[in-house]
C-alpha cells in the first residue's frame, strides 16, 4: 500500500489555487465565512475551539469506521456498496433489540449495563457482518462480471430494502416496547446507557462529563472517549488485520489484481466474503458506538451516515484504510467547526466544497492509492 | 412443469380479467362514481398525523356511505401517498406525480392535500391547469400559497397561471402562526431567542415570520440558522448556541420544521448540551406538534417543550367536532393528533361541495362547478366551528392553540389570536 507518486505542484495548479481562493473568499461571506466575525467569537471563548474539536473528532469516528467497510470492498472488487450505510442502521437497531430483549433498558444495575452492551455489540457485530455477506452473496456474486452499473444498481436496490426492512423493524413494538405506537417512521430513542451507567455508578458525582469537576466550559463525556477510543482501537487491529495475517495479505493481493491472485491459488469468494463479513462487522460496532453517543435510532439514519462515509473514503484515497481513517475525521472536523463558526445552513456545502477541491488537486483522494487495473 | 404452470398461470390472469370486468359494468350501472384522492406524506414520520387525517377522512365519507347527492352519485376515495422511502418524506418527484395523474384522471373532483406547504407549491400550478380541480389542504400553513408576499410580488400568481384560484386550506396560515408564537414567547418572559428552521417552505416561513414579529415586539434575535435535516446530530451547533447570548444560552430557542427533519435529535442535542426546556425554552410550530416528535427525542427529554397548531384543542371544539372525536374514537382508538379534524373538514368541504353543485342542478362531474362550490361556502357549520372561506381560499378562523409537553403528552396550556 504505497502512496503515489506526488505530483508537483505546477504553474497552472497555482493558477487554479489562486482562482479556488478567490471564489472561496469572495462567494464565502455568504455562507457564513465572515473572517472577522469567526476571530472574535474564537477571542471571545477560545475553548469552544477545543469543544468543536472534541465533537468533529468523536462524529468523524462513526464516520471513519462505516468508511472503511466502504473503502474495503472498492479496494477488493471496485464496487461502491450502497447498502453498508443501511448495514450501519441495522447494526443500530441490532443493538438496542438486543439491550431491550435483555432487560437492559430499564435496568439500573451497572454491571447489567456493561455486560448488556458487550453482548449488544457482539450481536450487533455478528448480524452485520452476515447480513452484509449474504447481500454480497445475493446481490453482487452474480454480476461480478456483468457491466459495472449493473452490480451499482443492484446495490441502491439492497439500499431500498434494507432501509424498508428498518422501516417494519421499527414498527415492532411487541419485540422493543419502547418503539412506542407511533409507527415505524419515527424516530426512535436509543437510551443514553452511559449516563445510566454513571448514575448508577455515582462515579464522577453521576455525571457523564469528565471534565464537570474542573469547573471549565468544556463537555468531554465518556461518550466521546469510547466512541474514538473504540474506533481508534477498531482501525489499528483491521489495520495488522490488513497488513499482517495471510488473508489480509490475500486480500491485498485481490485487490491488486483479481485474476493473478486466483492463479496463485487464493479463493477469490472466500476473501471477497471476508471482506464484506469485516465490512459489515465494523458497520454493526458503528451502529451500537453511534446509538450510544446520538441515542436515536431511525430507519432512514443509514442514508446520510452512508453518505458521509463514502465521501470520507473518496476523500482519503478510496481502497486506502489509512485514508478512509483520515477522511473521516477531517469530515467531522469540517461539519463540527462550520456548524460552529460558520453557519449550519451551508454546512453540507463547505463539506462537499472541500471533496471537489482536494479532488481537483489530488484525484486519487488525500492518501490515494491505485487501484486495480480494471476501471 | 413449465408447461402446465403456464396454462394455470393463464387461465388464473384469464379469470380474474373476467371478474374485473364483471365488477366494473356492475358498478357503472346503479351510480356514477366521484373520485376524491388525498395526497399526504405516508412514509416518514409525518405518518403519525397523516394516518389520523386519512382515517379522518374516510370516517367522513363512511358517514356520507360514499354516496352523494342523494345516491346519484358513488363517491370513491384514495389516500395517494406523496413521499418516498428514498427521502424519507414528501418527494417532490411524488407529489408531481401524484398531481400529474389527478390532473389525468377525470373521475376526479377534489384532491385533498397536501400536508407540506412545499409540496402545495408543486401541485397547485397542475391541478390549476387540470379544470381546474380544487385542492383543500388539511395541513398547509405557509402564507405564500394564497396571500401574496409584499417583499415577494408575483410569487403567488405564479401558482395561478389561469388565474383561477384553485387552493383553499381549513387550517390558519403561519402569518397568524408566526406571529402568535413570537408573542407567546416573549409571554413565557423570555428577552432573547435564537433561531432555527429546516430550509423548507414550511419551516422556514413561519420562522421567518416569528423573525420579524420578534423584532417588532421587542425580542433580542441572536440568529437564525438553517439545519441540516439528515445530520448525525447537532451537537456543535448547539454548543455555539450555548454562548450566542453574551456568553450564555438564549432565553428561548424556537425551531421552524416538520418532525421528518430530525426534530427529535434536535432536541435531544439542545437538552444534552443546554439542559431541560424550563431551563431554555423550547418553542416549535404545529409541525412538531405530533406524538412522534415527543417519542422520538424520549419523554424526559422533550418534558416542557412548546408547539402551537391552529385552531382549539379537541376539548373545545364545537359540538359538531366533540361529535367527530366520539365517533372517531369509537372506530380508531383513542386521538390525540391535532390534525385529524382538519382531515375530516376537508372531507366535509368536498362533499359539501358536490352536493352544492347537485342543488344548484349543475354537474358535480364537472371540475370547475366543484371548485366554485368550494370558494362559495360561507358560515359553514363545520366541525372546527362556524367559518367561511375567503377570495383567497383561507379560513376566517385565526385561533392558535399552544401546548407543551406534560409527562410525555402533548396538554394545551392556551388559546390565542
Amino acid at each position: 500500500m504505497e502512496t503515489t507518486k506526488k505530483k508537483n505542484f505546477n504553474l497552472r495548479s497555482l493558477g487554479v489555487l489562486v482562482l479556488v481562493l478567490y471564489i472561496v473568499f469572495l462567494i464565502g461571506p455568504i455562507a457564513g465565512l465572515d473572517v472577522p466575525t469567526i476571530a472574535a467569537s474564537i477571542k471571545a471563548n477560545p475553548l469552544q475551539l477545543i469543544q468543536f474539536l472534541i465533537i468533529g473528532i468523536s462524529n468523524g469516528a462513526i464516520i471513519a469506521i462505516i468508511a472503511l467497510g466502504y473503502t474495503m470492498v472498492y479496494g477488493i472488487i471496485e464496487l461502491i456498496n450502497f447498502a453498508h450505510g443501511d448495514v450501519y442502521m441495522i447494526g443500530v437497531f441490532t443493538s438496542l433489540t438486543v439491550l431491550s430483549l435483555t432487560g437492559t433498558l430499564n435496568s439500573t444495575n451497572p454491571v447489567q449495563i456493561v455486560l448488556g452492551l458487550a453482548f449488544a455489540l457482539i450481536i450487533a457485530i455478528v448480524v452485520c457482518a452476515s447480513l452484509n455477506a449474504t447481500i454480497e452473496r445475493l446481490a453482487y456474486r452474480r454480476l461480478r462480471n456483468a457491466p459495472r452499473l449493473a452490480p451499482l444498481i443492484s446495490a441502491i436496490g439492497m439500499s431500498f430494502i434494507i432501509e424498508n426492512i428498518g422501516l417494519m423493524w421499527a414498527a415492532q413494538a411487541w419485540l422493543v416496547p419502547s418503539f412506542g405506537t407511533t409507527g415505524g417512521a419515527s424516530q426512535k430513542v436509543f437510551p443514553d446507557m452511559l449516563s445510566a451507567l454513571f448514575k448508577a455508578t455515582g462515579f464522577n458525582g453521576g455525571d457523564v462529563n469528565l471534565l464537570v469537576a474542573s469547573g471549565l466550559p468544556l463537555r468531554l463525556t465518556v461518550k466521546d472517549i469510547l466512541v474514538i477510543v473504540l474506533a481508534v482501537a477498531l482501525m489499528t487491529g483491521l489495520y495488522l488485520f490488513v497488513q499482517r495475517t495471510q488473508l489480509g495479505k490475500a486480500m491485498r493481493a485481490t485487490a491488486q489484481n483479481r485474476d493473478a491472485a486466483k492463479m496463485l491459488g487464493i479463493d477469490i469468494d472466500l476473501v471477497i466474503t471476508a471482506t464484506f463479513l469485516i465490512g459489515g462487522g465494523l458497520a454493526g460496532a458503528a451502529g451500537l458506538m453511534a446509538g450510544l453517543y446520538n441515542n436515536t435510532a431511525w430507519w432512514f439514519m443509514g442514508f446520510r451516515a452512508g453518505l458521509q462515509a463514502f465521501t470520507a473514503a473518496v476523500l482519503g484515497g478510496i481502497g486506502n484504510i489509512t485514508g478512509a481513517m483520515l477522511g473521516g475525521f477531517l469530515i467531522g472536523l469540517l461539519a463540527s467547526f462550520s456548524d460552529g463558526y460558520l453557519n449550519a445552513r451551508w454546512t453540507n456545502a463547505w463539506v462537499f466544497a472541500t471533496l471537489v477541491l482536494i479532488l481537483l488537486f489530488r484525484p486519487t483522494g488525500l492518501l490515494g492509492e491505485q487501484v486495480g487495473q480494471k476501471a | 412443469m413449465s408447461k402446465r404452470l403456464f396454462v394455470l398461470i393463464s387461465v388464473l390472469i384469464l379469470a380474474s380479467m373476467l371478474l374485473a370486468a364483471c365488477g366494473g359494468t356492475g358498478g357503472g350501472a346503479t351510480a356514477k362514481t366521484l373520485k376524491i384522492v388525498s395526497s399526504l406524506p405516508m412514509t416518514g414520520s409525518s405518518l403519525t398525523q397523516t394516518q389520523t387525517i386519512v382515517n379522518a377522512m374516510q370516517l367522513r365519507l363512511d358517514q356520507a356511505k360514499n354516496t352523494a347527492c342523494g345516491g346519484k352519485y358513488t363517491i370513491a376515495y384514495e389516500p395517494w401517498d406523496d413521499a418516498s422511502a428514498a427521502l424519507g418524506k414528501w418527494d417532490p418527484a411524488v407529489e408531481t406525480e401524484n398531481a400529474n395523474k389527478a390532473a389525468a384522471d377525470k373521475s376526479i373532483v377534489a384532491y385533498l392535500g397536501t400536508f407540506n406547504s412545499g409540496a402545495a407549491k408543486l401541485s397547485i400550478p397542475i391541478l390549476n391547469g387540470a379544470g381546474p380541480l380544487v385542492m383543500i389542504s388539511p395541513a398547509n400553513t405557509n402564507p405564500g400559497l394564497t396571500k401574496a408576499d409584499k417583499d415577494l410580488p408575483g410569487v403567488t400568481d405564479s401558482y395561478y397561471p389561469t388565474k383561477v384560484r384553485n387552493y383553499a386550506r381549513v387550517v390558519a396560515a403561519d402569518d397568524i402562526q408566526g406571529k402568535v408564537a413570537a408573542n407567546f414567547v416573549k409571554s413565557l418572559g423570555a428577552k432573547t431567542v435564537y433561531i432555527l428552521d429546516d430550509q423548507e417552505l414550511y419551516g422556514k416561513g413561519v420562522a421567518d415570520v416569528f423573525n420579524a414579529t420578534a423584532k417588532e415586539i421587542g425580542l433580542t434575535v441572536l440568529g437564525q440558522e438553517g439545519i441540516d435535516p439528515k445530520a448525525a446530530d447537532y451537537k456543535a451547533l448547539m454548543t455555539k448556541i450555548s454562548t450566542s447570548n453574551a456568553g450564555g444560552p438564549p432565553d428561548a430557542i424556537y425551531v421552524g420544521m416538520v418532525v421528518d427533519n430530525n426534530a427529535s435529535q434536535l432536541l435531544k442535542d439542545k437538552v444534552s448540551i443546554m439542559g431541560d426546556n424550563n431551563k431554555v425554552k423550547y418553542v416549535g410550530p404545529d409541525g412538531i406538534q405530533t406524538q412522534a416528535f415527543i417519542d422520538g427525542a424520549g419523554a424526559d427529554i422533550a418534558e416542557g417543550a412548546y408547539a402551537s397548531v391552529a385552531g382549539v384543542p379537541l376539548s373545545e371544539l364545537p359540538a359538531s367536532g366533540k361529535q367527530f372525536v366520539k365517533d372517531y374514537e369509537a372506530k380508531y382508538g383513542p386521538l390525540t393528533e391535532p390534525y385529524a379534524v382538519y382531515g375530516y373538514e376537508t372531507m366535509n368541504v368536498a362533499l359539501k361541495a358536490i352536493e352544492d353543485v347537485c342543488t344548484a342542478g349543475g354537474d358535480p362531474t364537472n371540475r370547475e362547478s366543484v371548485r366554485a362550490a368550494v370558494f362559495a361556502i360561507k358560515n359553514f357549520d363545520g366541525a372546527l366551528g362556524t367559518w367561511s372561506f375567503d377570495a383567497n381560499g383561507d379560513t376566517s378562523l385565526t385561533d392558535m392553540t399552544f401546548y407543551q409537553v406534560k409527562g410525555g403528552k402533548y396538554v394545551s396550556v392556551g388559546t390565542f389570536k
